[in-house]
């Protein structure tokens, strides 16, 4: 009995610690993020946002969004166009945009676990590129204008 | 000079006044300095007796101490530092700007602060060598060392959440890096992560909590473990001396007087 009660009150008290810790309500900027007009971006251009932490690229296929944090350690990536490639600054991880044969996102070096996350792109009703940060997609669906 | 001063303190220590705060009085016997040790609510956590080559610079390097002395610079800084910081996204960085170059010593208490930082974690590594390297960390002491290396970890913690409240982008990028040190957890590693932050990003909640466990949390149980390391000494037989044990050093060896 003594036990038994006061194993529930561990219990009740660890559900208790876990949902208080966890904030049921996040001031965090939505994943939904609008990257204005198509035209706005090149032909074969890398873009990076950094606030939103997105590349959009325009190449000869259509846009795609990639997620631009590192799959490493979280780092913010950056696009090198002299080498047209993505770099981490923070532990060397590389990865491929352009190349022929190869899925853009596709890491060429470095301690990263993962390609960059293509992330879920469409066309608004006023024909502005939308992006969902929040949601990951198989590579290679592309966005054509 | 110091005859006359003794001659008043010891009055000084007859007084009702004194004798009902301290309850051991004056004098020199073995018995009244054991009971000056004993009766003190802080004191009596130390030995009430301690072999005089032991106090000497050889026997410890003074490192368990001197580890103390960084840690209560710490904590000292630290509250002053508090007068003028606000751990809210907006005004931690300005905060910090400002403590160093609008606050009167605010630079000086800053700096120092992060030097006895580095201080005090290179101090707990080397008190932990010389502990290791002597052997002192056996029977009857090994609870003791499982209690020191619970205080290296909140010594450490105690760096890694202090490193988020400047809030600049060397701190952002290292609590960023590290939480997801702590996301690479089999199964639980994503929710810890998000607990930790309290969200998704190193942000606001993140900078709070980190506050919280900083200036709250760590210090209180740095503060009772290193209650109970000090009190453990005392219990397991003193600071530790390297002949004083010859059946767990020297098992072979004859038995010798303890020196």
């Amino acid at each position: 009995m003594g036990l038994g009660s006061m194993a529930i009150a561990a219990a009740g008290t660890a559900v208790f610690g876990y949902q208080f810790l966890s904030p049921n309500v996040l001031y965090e900027p939505s994943p939904v993020v609008n990257m204005g007009r198509p035209e706005s971006y090149q032909l074969d251009s890398v873009t990076l946002d950094v606030d939103a932490r997105i590349f959009i690229v325009h190449g000869t296929e259509g846009f795609f969004a990639l997620n631009a944090v590192c799959t490493h350690l979280g780092c913010l990536t950056v696009w090198k166009p002299d080498l047209g490639i993505i770099a981490c600054p923070c532990h060397g991880s590389k990865f491929d945009v352009f190349q022929a044969g190869k899925t853009p996102g596709e890491k060429i070096e470095g301690p990263a676990p993962r390609p960059l996350p293509w992330l879920r792109m469409w066309l608004s009703e006023d024909g502005e590129l939308m992006v969902d940060r929040a949601t990951e997609i198989r590579p290679m669906q592309f966005v054509r204008v | 000079m110091s005859t006359r001063f003794r001659k008043y303190f010891d009055e000084l220590r007859e007084t009702r006044v004194w004798r009902s705060m301290f309850r051991g009085g004056a004098g020199a016997s073995t018995l009244r300095k054991s009971m000056a040790i004993q009766q003190n609510v802080f004191l009596h956590l130390l030995s009430t007796k301690v072999r005089k080559r032991m106090l000497e610079f050889n026997a410890t390097w003074y490192l368990g101490t001197l580890t103390l002395g960084t840690f209560a610079i710490l904590v000292i800084t630290g509250i002053l530092l508090m007068l003028y910081y606000h751990p809210s996204v907006p005004q931690a960085y300005a905060d910090t700007k400002d403590l160093q170059f609008v606050v009167s010593s605010g630079q000086f208490l800053r700096n120092l602060h992060r030097w006895a930082a580095h201080a005090m974690v290179f101090l707990v590594f080397a008190h932990m060598f010389r502990v290791f390297y002597r052997g002192a960390y056996r029977p009857p002491r090994e609870f003791n060392w499982v209690i020191g290396v619970v205080l290296l970890l909140v010594t450490l913690l105690l760096s890694y959440t202090g490193y988020l409240l400047p809030w600049d982008q060397l701190a952002f990028w290292a609590i960023t890096v590290g939480s997801n040190i702590a996301s690479a957890v089999p199964l639980m590693g994503d929710k810890v992560r998000f607990l930790m932050l309290g969200g998704h990003f190193v942000n606001a909640n993140a900078l709070l909590r980190f506050y919280v466990l900083h200036c709250m949390i760590l210090p209180l149980a740095a503060f009772f473990l290193i209650a109970i390391h000090f009190w453990r000494i005392r219990k397991d037989g003193g600071l530790y001396a390297h002949q004083s044990e010859p059946d767990v050093v020297m098992t072979t060896a004859p038995a010798r007087p303890s020196l």
